[in-house]
């Protein structure tokens, strides 16, 4: 049986990918290389790591409202993540994900998504029914 | 959400394309967060400069410049927030034709749907500031912070997309910082230090920012014995959302919803209190040292100054001379300079060798391809906010006070 975890229900549609796993936060604009798709804040977890296509599971949005333009910006040059998974987000990132028509969820009964889920686990995000499915593991 | 007939008629398309994507949109939104309904705004401020918005942006906006007048104009008055480029200086700033043409496209679309481009990040000194109770669609989370705290007005950070949509309709979810329930305090710092002068005050703020970390926390300050002024509360606030995501603060005896430290955490104690002392600010500005570095370009803004800011830097500027190496980059609002012009200011600057650039605020103006462009690295400011934001751009940044960032532009290097 794969693992269910429920969050609140979330936005954008349903999505599979692999996931890329830090206790850490997230802006477009502070941490983002947005050309080469990779993580350029030299003090961020992730630094280096490419975050396209993958389905980011971070702690919270931060600082920065140009991310709400930029998610749809980087999803028309396909250079977007293919999801995220917030712990808890701020207005800025819901209001992106809504904008760009990206899948966006947060608010998980099970606690921290960080600690639920592992870097190169491959994820089913369902945000209409509020449900994150870890594929690979029971 | 309930809707009432009027959102019920504008979701059914009978205001036309762009007002159903907009409250579209802000239904999307509103669920998300759980908003009950809608409330009417005053103002909607809307971030969009063009890096951010890219060619897909803009071209979105000129789809919604191409409807109606009917269709297209927006209901409540919208404003701007800085731009990515100014047409007077993006040369001498080796930013490019390119850049300088879909900035046009952007103005011109924004400008055929009614919005005021104002371009500036301090409109609640310069435009309309708000007022207390006043519900706002504000981007740009240094106006957010400062309408909600220092002027008791209600608003959530709002995107672009999400501050147009609410120009378009004249209301936005009532979600997060427009309930009463969400503006209590809910973390207690007391503050050890005085700041001296405008770094330490985002100083203070990137403190307490990294010790909150979260929208949805309001930090509560004691300690304070007289009112900091709104240069020293802008520099605090917009260091605090930038370096926390904070979208409200209260500062008890001096910001207008918290009279007392009572009043802060209404119907229960004050929690005790985490101190913040002249060792938390050493280790602040330590975490940015580059003493005797080469300094590559100097930046004031982030926020835009205000005129007492541009008249204390001509001043500290006046009859000397930048080093040739090094570049001094001034950024405020296109009305502040026009005063500074007209009092001499923008000359005093411009004859030690800065540059004074207007709409803009420097990181939200393709900083990387002007580090790139001039071979910038080493960046020096007394603005907390953009050292935080900058080494996202590949810069090394380092915080110091005013007179310090003139003193090491002048030396070419930290000193």
């Amino acid at each position: 049986m794969p693992i269910v975890l429920k969050c609140h229900s979330g936005l954008g549609p349903t999505v599979t990918g692999t996931a890329l796993v830090a206790r850490d936060n997230f802006s477009a604009r502070y941490d983002l290389d947005r050309l080469q798709g990779t993580f350029s804040r030299p003090a961020h977890k992730l630094y280096g790591q490419s975050y396209v296509d993958r389905i980011l599971v971070l702690q919270t949005a931060k600082g920065g409202v140009a991310s709400a333009w930029m998610l749809r910006e980087m999803a028309a040059r396909g250079m977007a993540p293919k999801g995220i998974i917030f712990d808890r987000t701020n207005t800025i990132l819901a209001q992106g994900a809504a904008f760009a028509e990206l899948a966006m969820v947060d608010r998980f009964e099970a606690g921290d998504p960080t600690t639920l889920i592992r870097t190169g686990d491959e994820l089913r995000i369902e945000p209409d029914k509020g449900l994150v499915t870890i594929l690979n593991r029971d | 959400m309930r809707l009432t007939d009027e959102e019920k008629a504008i979701l059914a398309g009978e205001a036309g394309p762009a007002r159903r994507w907009a409250i579209r949109h802000q239904i999307a939104v509103g669920q998300f967060f759980d908003a009950p309904d809608f409330v009417p705004v005053g103002q909607a401020h809307i971030m969009a400069d063009t890096e951010s918005l890219g060619e897909a942006g803009v071209a979105w906006l000129e789809a919604l410049a191409a409807l109606s007048e009917p269709e297209r104009r927006v209901r409540v008055p919208t404003i701007t927030d800085p731009r990515g480029l100014d047409f007077a200086t993006y040369k001498r700033l080796r930013q490019t034709d390119a850049m300088a043409a879909i900035e046009a496209r952007a103005i011109a679309a924004f400008e055929a749907l009614g919005v005021l481009m104002t371009n500036t990040c301090i409109n609640y000194q310069t435009v309309l500031p708000p007022v207390r109770g006043e519900h706002l669609a504000m981007g740009d989370t240094g106006v957010v912070i400062y309408s909600n705290s220092v002027q008791g007005a209600r608003s959530n950070f709002e995107g672009g997309p999400s501050a147009l949509a609410a120009g378009l309709t004249g209301r936005t979810p009532r979600y997060g910082y427009h309930i009463d329930a969400h503006r209590v305090g809910s973390r207690h710092f007391e503050v050890r230090h005085r700041p001296r002068d405008l770094a330490d005050w985002g100083a203070l703020g990137g403190i307490v920012g990294k010790a909150t970390n979260s929208y949805w926390e309001v930090p509560v300050l004691s300690g304070l014995d007289s009112p900091p002024n709104s240069d020293e509360l802008k520099h605090f606030g917009t260091a605090l959302a930038s370096f926390g995501s904070v979208a409200l603060f209260h500062m008890p005896g001096i910001t207008p919803e918290a009279a007392t430290l009572a009043d802060a955490f209404p119907g229960r104690p004050a929690p005790q209190a985490v101190p913040v002392g002249p060792s938390d600010f050493e280790a602040f500005y330590a975490g940015y040292a580059a003493s005797g570095d080469r300094v590559d370009v100097v930046v004031f803004g982030a926020p835009q100054l205000s005129l007492i800011e541009m008249q204390r830097l001509a001043g500290l500027m006046d009859g000397r001379r930048i080093h040739p190496d090094t570049s001094l980059i001034v950024t405020t609002s296109p009305e502040i300079k026009f005063a500074a012009d007209r009092m001499g200011l923008t000359a005093s600057i411009e004859a030690a060798g800065g540059i004074v650039a207007s709409g803009v605020c420097f990181y939200q103006s393709y900083a990387r391809e002007m580090a790139e462009a001039n071979g910038w690295q080493r960046l020096l400011t007394n603005s907390a906010k953009l050292v935080n934001i900058i080494a996202g751009y590949g810069y090394k940044p380092t915080l110091a006070s005013m007179e310090a960032c003139i003193d090491s532009a002048v030396a070419g290097k930290v000193v």
